[in-house]
C-alpha cells in the first residue's frame, strides 16, 4: 500500500466536498501508477456520478486539467504509467481562463 | 527725432532677452547631455530602478527602452500590468482592447474609474499612462483580435502579454506568436486563483498547444463575470506578468537557464505561490511541433476556425412556446400565486438579490435529482406534475436548460422560462432590484 497526498486546485476542489488536499491510500498487488490513483478517486472520492465528468474525459484526465507529480508536470514523468511512492504529492489543477 | 519707449515695454524687451539667453544655455547644455544615452529627468526617474544590480543599471534601462511590447486586453490583468510597464519605462506599449469600461469592472481594472463608464478601454488605459511617464509611447488597437488583424498588429512588437479572458483568444495569441517567433507572457486568474507561464521562449519553449493540444469542453469554462473573481487576486497575477516581461527584457532568462514553468497563485486560504515545472516543445504540437498545420496562411485564412475548435455552449433548448418574455411575466404572472416560481442560479448568487416567494433550486441541484419529483418536493412541497412552473436564472441560460429537465425529466408539462432572466427584468421593468 502506498500513501500519497493528492490535491485539486484551480477550483476541481468543488467536487471534493471543497476540500483541496487529500491523503490517499492506494491499495495494489503491483506497485500502484497514477492511473490507478486515478481509478481510485473515480470510484471513492467522487461522490456524485454526475461529477465524473468534471474529472474525466474518453477515460482519461479531461482536457483542461493538468496533472503534476511532485510539482513537475506528468508528461515528464511518464504520464499514468508513472508509480506511486509513499510520501507522493499529486496534484490536479484546471486550467482558468479569466482575465 | 526720438521716441519715447514706455517703461513697461522695455521691461518685456529686457525679460525676453534674459529668457532668451537661458533657452541657449539649455541647447548648449542639452547637446553636453547627449553624451548620456537618455535626458537627466530619465536618470531621475529610473534611478531606484537602475540600482538594483539585477537590471544591468543604464545598459537594462536602455534594454526596456528600446523594447516594444503589447498587452492584449485592458481588463483585470492588463490593467495592474500596465502602469508597471509604463512606469519601469517600457519604451513602447501597445493595447488590444475593444471593450468598454463597465461599473462591474472596476473593482478590479483599476486604470479606469467611475468618470469612465462607457469609455473603450484602451484608451482609458492610455490616459493613465500618458499621465504616470510621457517618455512612453502608447498605441491603442480598438479591435477585437482574430486570425486576419493579429498579424500586422504583433509583429511590431517583441513580446505579448496575453491578458485576455477565453481559452479562443489564448490559442490565437500563441498561435499567431509562434508563427511571428514572439515569446509570450500568459496568464488568467478566476475567483482566489490565478496561473502565469511564459510561452514560445525565444521560439524554443513550449506554446499554448504543448501544454494543452485538446480545448477544454465549453461547459467547463468559466468567465469571471460566471464565476466571480477577487480583484486583488487577478491583479497580484498581472503584476507578475510586468515582472517576467521585465525578466525576459533583460534577458535575466537565457537560453540555457530558462525551463518552462507555470505558476500557481491560491489567495485563500492561506496565500500560496507554487512553481510547477512543465513539459518542454512538443514534436507534435501542431502549432510549434516537427510539422506544423496552424501555420499564418491557415490563420489568416481563417482555415483554423477557433470558434470551432473551441467550441461553445448549446443553451438554445427550449423553442419558443416553451419561454416568455419579461414584460409577459410581469403582466401575466406578477400578481399570480397559483404557480410555482423556481429561481435556479447558485445560492450565492439568490441571496444577493431575488425575487419573493420564489423557491432556489440550483441547476446542479436539480441536476442531481435526476428527475425524482419526491426529491424534488423536499425542497418545493408544493410542485406536482400539474402545476404551472416559472424558471428563472440570471440571464435565461441555465433557466432552459432547467425547463429542459423539469419538461423531460421530472414529466412536469407546463413549464416555461424568462428569456433574458432576473437581469433583463431589472433592465425592462423593475431598475430597483439590485443587479451584481
Amino acid at each position: 500500500m502506498v500513501t500519497v497526498k493528492v490535491e485539486f486546485l484551480g477550483g476541481l476542489d468543488v467536487i471534493f466536498d471543497k476540500q483541496r488536499i487529500h491523503m490517499v491510500n492506494v491499495d495494489s498487488s503491483e506497485t500502484p501508477t497514477v492511473k490507478d490513483l486515478i481509478d481510485y478517486i473515480v470510484k471513492n472520492m467522487i461522490r456524485n456520478p454526475n461529477d465524473v465528468d468534471v474529472f474525466i474525459e474518453n477515460g482519461t484526465i479531461r482536457p483542461g486539467i493538468l496533472t503534476l507529480i511532485n510539482d513537475t508536470d506528468w508528461e515528464l514523468e511518464g504520464g499514468e504509467e508513472y508509480e506511486l511512492e509513499d510520501g507522493d504529492v499529486i496534484s490536479f489543477t484546471s486550467t482558468l481562463h479569466g482575465g | 527725432m526720438t521716441v519715447e519707449v514706455p517703461e513697461s515695454i522695455l521691461r518685456e524687451l529686457e525679460s525676453l532677452k534674459l529668457e532668451n539667453a537661458k533657452l541657449k544655455a539649455e541647447l548648449a547644455g542639452e547637446k553636453e547631455f547627449n553624451k548620456y544615452p537618455m535626458s537627466l529627468e530619465e536618470y531621475k526617474r529610473y534611478g531606484r530602478q537602475m540600482i538594483v544590480e539585477d537590471t544591468g543599471g543604464v545598459e537594462g534601462q536602455l534594454k526596456l527602452r528600446n523594447s516594444k511590447v503589447l498587452v492584449v486586453g485592458a481588463g483585470g490583468l492588463g490593467c495592474p500590468a500596465l502602469p508597471y510597464l509604463a512606469g519601469a519605462g517600457i519604451g513602447h506599449i501597445g493595447i488590444v482592447d475593444n471593450d468598454v469600461v463597465d461599473t462591474s469592472n472596476l473593482h478590479r481594472q483599476v486604470l479606469h474609474n467611475s468618470n469612465k463608464v462607457g469609455m473603450l478601454k484602451c484608451e482609458s488605459a492610455k490616459q493613465v499612462l500618458n499621465e504616470l511617464n510621457p517618455h512612453v509611447s502608447v498605441e491603442t488597437y480598438p479591435i477585437r483580435l482574430d486570425g486576419a488583424n493579429a498579424f500586422p498588429i504583433f509583429a511590431k512588437y517583441d513580446y505579448i502579454l496575453d491578458c485576455t479572458d477565453t481559452p479562443l483568444t489564448r490559442y490565437l495569441i500563441s498561435d499567431v506568436a509562434v508563427n511571428l517567433q514572439k515569446t509570450v507572457v500568459s496568464a488568467s486568474g478566476l475567483g482566489t486563483e490565478g496561473q502565469l507561464t511564459i510561452l514560445n521562449f525565444k521560439n524554443k519553449g513550449p506554446c499554448y498547444r504543448c501544454f494543452y493540444p485538446v480545448p477544454p469542453s465549453p461547459t467547463s469554462v468559466s468567465s469571471c463575470q460566471e464565476g466571480g473573481v477577487i480583484g486583488p487576486c487577478i491583479g497580484l497575477v498581472g503584476v507578475m506578468m510586468a515582472i517576467e516581461v521585465m525578466k525576459l527584457i533583460m534577458e535575466v532568462y537565457t537560453e540555457e537557464s530558462f525551463k518552462p514553468f507555470l505558476t500557481s497563485y491560491s489567495g485563500f486560504p492561506t496565500q500560496s505561490l507554487r512553481t510547477f515545472k512543465m513539459r518542454g516543445r512538443q514534436k507534435t504540437c501542431a502549432c510549434c511541433g516537427e510539422n506544423p498545420t496552424i501555420t499564418r496562411n491557415a490563420i489568416e485564412s481563417g482555415e483554423v476556425d477557433y470558434t470551432l475548435f473551441c467550441g461553445s455552449r448549446k443553451y438554445n433548448v427550449c423553442d419558443s412556446m416553451e419561454r416568455m418574455s419579461v414584460t409577459d411575466f410581469e403582466n401575466d404572472y406578477h400578481d399570480r400565486q397559483d404557480f410555482v416560481f423556481l429561481d435556479v442560479r447558485p445560492s450565492h448568487h439568490y441571496s444577493i438579490s431575488h425575487f419573493p416567494s420564489t423557491h432556489n433550486i440550483p441547476l446542479k441541484k436539480l441536476r442531481d435529482m435526476g428527475g425524482s419529483i419526491s426529491e424534488l418536493q423536499e425542497h418545493v412541497p408544493n410542485i406536482d406534475k400539474e402545476s404551472e412552473v416559472v424558471v428563472v436564472c440570471r440571464y435565461g441560460n441555465d433557466s432552459q436548460l432547467a425547463t429542459r429537465l423539469l419538461k423531460d425529466q421530472f414529466g412536469i408539462p407546463k413549464v416555461k422560462d424568462i428569456r433574458g432572466g432576473f437581469f433583463k427584468y431589472i433592465d425592462d421593468v423593475d431598475p430597483s432590484i439590485p443587479k451584481y
